[in-house]
């Protein structure tokens, strides 16, 4: 007996968009079986993990706030991703736009103005996009893999960001704290409404994803940009230019991870501090796969992982639950989703052996 | 024994093959004798593929039975078929490139190695059936009928009873074929039984004795192909009679639409072909056919035309009198080319894309499809047009290109590049795995193309293609390509030898 995958000759438009409920489903079925192993209870678990951050108001706004920074970032990943262009290193971009934007708001320390919001806006855009250009011009000039120098500079990043809050901008008067000062009034984003904790970021990133998703659906560019990635060489022969797609994607992909950045700092953390990434440029990764590599399936799947991100801070107290579940409870279900999709395009059949 | 008769190497008995829900083998009967060239005919998809790799072992059928000299056998790997005797030449040869004859020869042999004793066998295999070739020289310098050679010494190796032959002569010059045949003979005489696979019903009707045709998987006739016509095959094949093709009204050709000019490109890869010094005219309203064992530089020679790759090292290439030596795919479309590509699906379609998305692909830079925001009805509905205008058979509306079969995807492909008008279509390989009734079509539609005044250029490997489509033809050998020749003067010998390089192929190349 042996199992074999068979070629659907149809795959149907339901399946398609039950496929990622179902995997998400068997995704909380397998984690609720782990923790039970772990001697606790798995309906306390699914309370504190899923129910919670989306019935209480205050976690709720945590959830969206979360939420944003990777709306924002898994959104130009599509456009690398549908590309087939392997942006690995969104996170590095994601810090340089919080580094430009950053140093913009420690520059005009104490200055008040309508112009430094978006100031600080441009210059994280345009760090992330041009930390964006170095991959994809060393692909493009030298053939060298995206995968690996967009990785790589992350690290480079990294460092960068740890240099500068311990060297050159570190707040004179933050006890030898590794940060800089805290941002002026101007330079930080403020909430929305009396009370609560919502600001612009979100609303930018709604924004983003409407137009990714005309972009996606009704332009040559779109076209383009998934016509390169699911046949390179229909795209050369409808006369698409390569590297043009290969430095565009990484690009835009770039700058929206520089936004990220700035409304991750602006917004959430209201100053430059090492770690303030907090790894979500490679969640954002999981998000566009979750999200099936679509701007409406990244923004729900950004709520989905940001509800398990705010959920597992709350077991690590409430349950003594360790935070490295919630890591493994993504990869889980990153992997029941790509399983899911496997199984949308192949049917899996027991085989006789042959008598 | 089951009565079968005299002489019976392999029966196969109500071979019945699944894939999903496709049905590709039903209850499918064969006797193979000993001493006889079988021919199995059919179309692309018909099933022929499936029936003999479930005889070479690759494939395990649902239901049926495979009796080998008397004795009903389970055949669960290729191995095992060679155990019992089946040998097989594949279509696509399955060589390392960087090895020797000898080497090659070796692999497949369990625990062989290239050894003195080895080498004395296949020599004396070689001088037997007329398939000399240097044991020594790496496979990469050889011809495609040098390679041929290769496969069938290493199944001959084996004192194989059955030998199948998957599409022999696709990748053959015609002398090439000839003395394949002769090879053929011999074994024949020597008692052994061979399955011949083929589409081209000439060469079965000189060389075979019994013929079996599938038809959609079935069986739908056994007949002596010496005793039938070419024209009787076909319909078994086929289910119905095929028409002539109908000639245009042949007027004068008029202005040349694509000059090369001593057009020289280096090649895209290491193991690729040179074209050097091309010279060709094709113009309006006549249709120019380049001909030539595939492998010679064809596909150069289309992706330097339609500016999809190579780097032009010398002369020029001009359509409509505009220069085009450093013009995109997209310029040359706007001077009023269209092109069809050897690949249709990855490169001429996306395959997971409707057919409407895939109007884009070439029409975007000439015609109307809306700006900024793509207008899907107007794509939708040129899309019914071109299935409606070139008999597109599609499974339900609008579907993915890669769900139509390869004749009905071919047609929508022509058809959607004719919608364009153009002044100059260039199409590589036009009816290449496409069945007979859509390839008289396409060609079709490029007579009647031709006849209002498009220039065409038809790059094909299929000679009989060439003589009927085109007013003349020109032969590629080497990334050479001979002076034009009349197709109503020309003979097949004539060109055989021009693919060969028997005759001056190259006029002027002293």
């Amino acid at each position: 007996m042996r199992l074999v995958l068979v070629s659907r000759r149809r795959i149907s438009r339901q399946r398609q968009f039950a496929t990622p409920v179902v995997a998400l489903l068997v995704a909380l079925a397998i984690g609720g079986l782990i923790v039970w192993l772990m001697g606790r209870s798995p309906w306390r678990a699914l309370q504190v993990f899923v129910i919670e951050p989306l019935t209480d108001p205050w976690a709720l706004q945590e959830v969206l706030l979360k939420a944003t920074p990777l709306m924002l970032i898994s959104i130009g990943l599509l456009f690398c991703f549908r590309a087939s262009r392997w942006n690995i290193g969104a996170e590095g971009q994601f810090l340089l736009g919080g580094i430009c934007g950053g140093g913009i708001a420690i520059l005009t320390h104490g200055m008040s103005g309508f112009w430094i919001m978006p100031l600080m806006m441009i210059a994280g855009m345009l760090g992330g996009l041009a930390y964006a250009a170095i991959p994809a011009v060393l692909r493009t000039r030298f053939g060298i893999s995206e995968i690996l120098t967009s990785l790589m500079l992350v690290y480079v990043a990294d460092l960068l960001l740890d240099y500068l809050v311990r060297g050159p901008w570190r707040d004179p008067k933050g006890f030898n704290f590794p940060q800089s000062v805290s941002f002026s009034d101007a330079a930080v984003l403020h909430p929305l409404f009396e009370g609560g904790r919502l600001h612009l970021g979100l609303v930018l990133a709604l924004v983003v994803a409407a137009i990714a998703f005309v972009l996606f659906r009704r332009t040559l560019f779109g076209y383009a940009v998934a016509a390169s990635g699911d046949a390179p060489r229909a795209a050369n022969f409808a006369g698409f230019n390569e590297a043009r797609i290969t430095v565009l994607v990484f690009l835009i992909s770039g700058a929206l991870a520089g936004l990220a950045g700035v409304v991750e700092v602006a917004g959430q953390v209201q100053q430059l501090r090492p770690g303030f990434g907090q790894g979500l440029g490679f969640t954002a990764i999981i998000v566009a796969f979750l999200g099936r590599l679509t701007p409406v399936g990244a923004t729900l799947s950004s709520v989905v992982i940001a509800v398990l991100l705010i959920g597992a801070e709350s077991a690590q107290v409430s349950l003594k639950l360790p935070y490295d579940l919630t890591r493994f409870f993504m990869g889980l279900l990153l992997t029941c989703v790509l399983v899911g999709e496997s199984l949308d395009r192949y049917s899996l059949e027991i085989q006789r052996e042959r008598t | 024994m089951n009565g079968a008769g005299v002489g019976v190497v392999v029966e196969l008995k109500g071979i019945t093959k699944y894939f999903g829900a496709l049905l590709a083998n039903a209850a499918v009967d064969l006797t193979l004798r000993s001493g006889e060239i079988h021919a199995l005919l059919g179309e692309n998809g018909a099933g022929k593929s499936t029936l003999v790799k479930i005889l070479y072992g690759l494939l395990a059928p649902d239901s049926g039975e495979i009796v080998i000299g008397g004795v009903p056998v389970t055949l669960e790997s290729p191995r095992a078929a060679r155990a019992h005797g089946i040998g097989m030449v594949f279509q696509h040869f399955s060589l390392f490139d960087e090895m020797s004859v000898i080497e090659n020869i070796a692999i497949p042999l369990d625990g062989a190695i290239a050894n003195n004793a080895l080498r004395r066998k296949v020599s004396e295999k070689a001088a037997q059936f007329g398939l000399e070739i240097e044991l020594d020289r790496p496979v990469h310098t050889l011809s495609a009928g040098e390679r041929q050679r290769i496969e069938i010494l290493r199944a001959l190796i084996q004192e194989p009873k059955v030998i199948i032959l998957d599409e022999p002569t696709s990748v053959l010059t015609p002398s090439e074929s000839e003395s394949l045949f002769v090879t053929l003979d011999k074994l024949k005489a020597e008692g052994a039984s061979i399955l011949f696979i083929s589409h081209k019903l000439e060469e079965v009707r000189r060389l075979c004795d019994r013929a079996t045709v599938l038809r959609g998987g079935r069986v739908v006739g056994a007949t002596d192909p010496r005793r039938a016509t070419a024209k009787e095959l076909a319909t078994l094949m086929v289910g119905e009679g095929i028409a002539d093709l109908n000639p245009g009204a042949g007027g004068e050709p008029g202005a040349p639409m694509l000059v090369l000019d001593g057009l020289s490109v280096a090649p895209e890869t290491v193991h690729g072909i040179t074209l050097d010094g091309i010279d060709l005219v094709v113009r309006s309203g006549e249709i120019v056919a380049v001909a030539g064992v595939a492998g010679n530089g064809q596909s150069e020679l289309y992706n330097a035309i339609s500016g999809e790759g190579g780097r032009i090292t010398g002369g020029t290439i001009s359509i409509a009198d505009r220069a085009m030596n450093r013009a995109s795919i997209n310029d040359r479309r706007k001077a009023g080319a269209a092109f069809v590509p050897e690949a249709r699906l990855g490169q001429a379609t996306l395959p997971q894309s409707p057919l409407s998305d895939n109007i884009v692909l070439s029409w975007h830079a000439t015609e109307t499809i809306g700006s900024p925001f793509i207008n899907r009805e107007r794509l939708e509905t040129v899309a019914q047009g071109i299935v409606r205008d070139f008999d597109v058979r599609i499974p339900r509306s609008d579907p993915v290109a890669a769900h139509l079969s390869g004749g009905n995807l071919q047609k929508y492909i022509v058809g959607r590049e004719v919608k364009r008008m153009p002044g100059l279509i260039v199409i590589d390989q036009p009816s290449w795995g496409v069945d007979a009734r859509a390839a008289r079509h396409i060609r079709q539609t490029l007579m009647d193309l031709a006849a209002q005044g498009t220039a065409v250029l038809v790059i094909t490997q299929d000679l009989d293609e060439a003589l009927s489509l085109a007013d003349s033809i020109v032969v590629m050998r080497k990334g050479r390509l001979s002076a034009a020749r009349p197709t109503r003067t020309v003979t097949r010998g004539e060109i055989g030898l021009m693919m060969t390089g028997g005759a001056r192929a190259t006029e002027g190349a002293s």
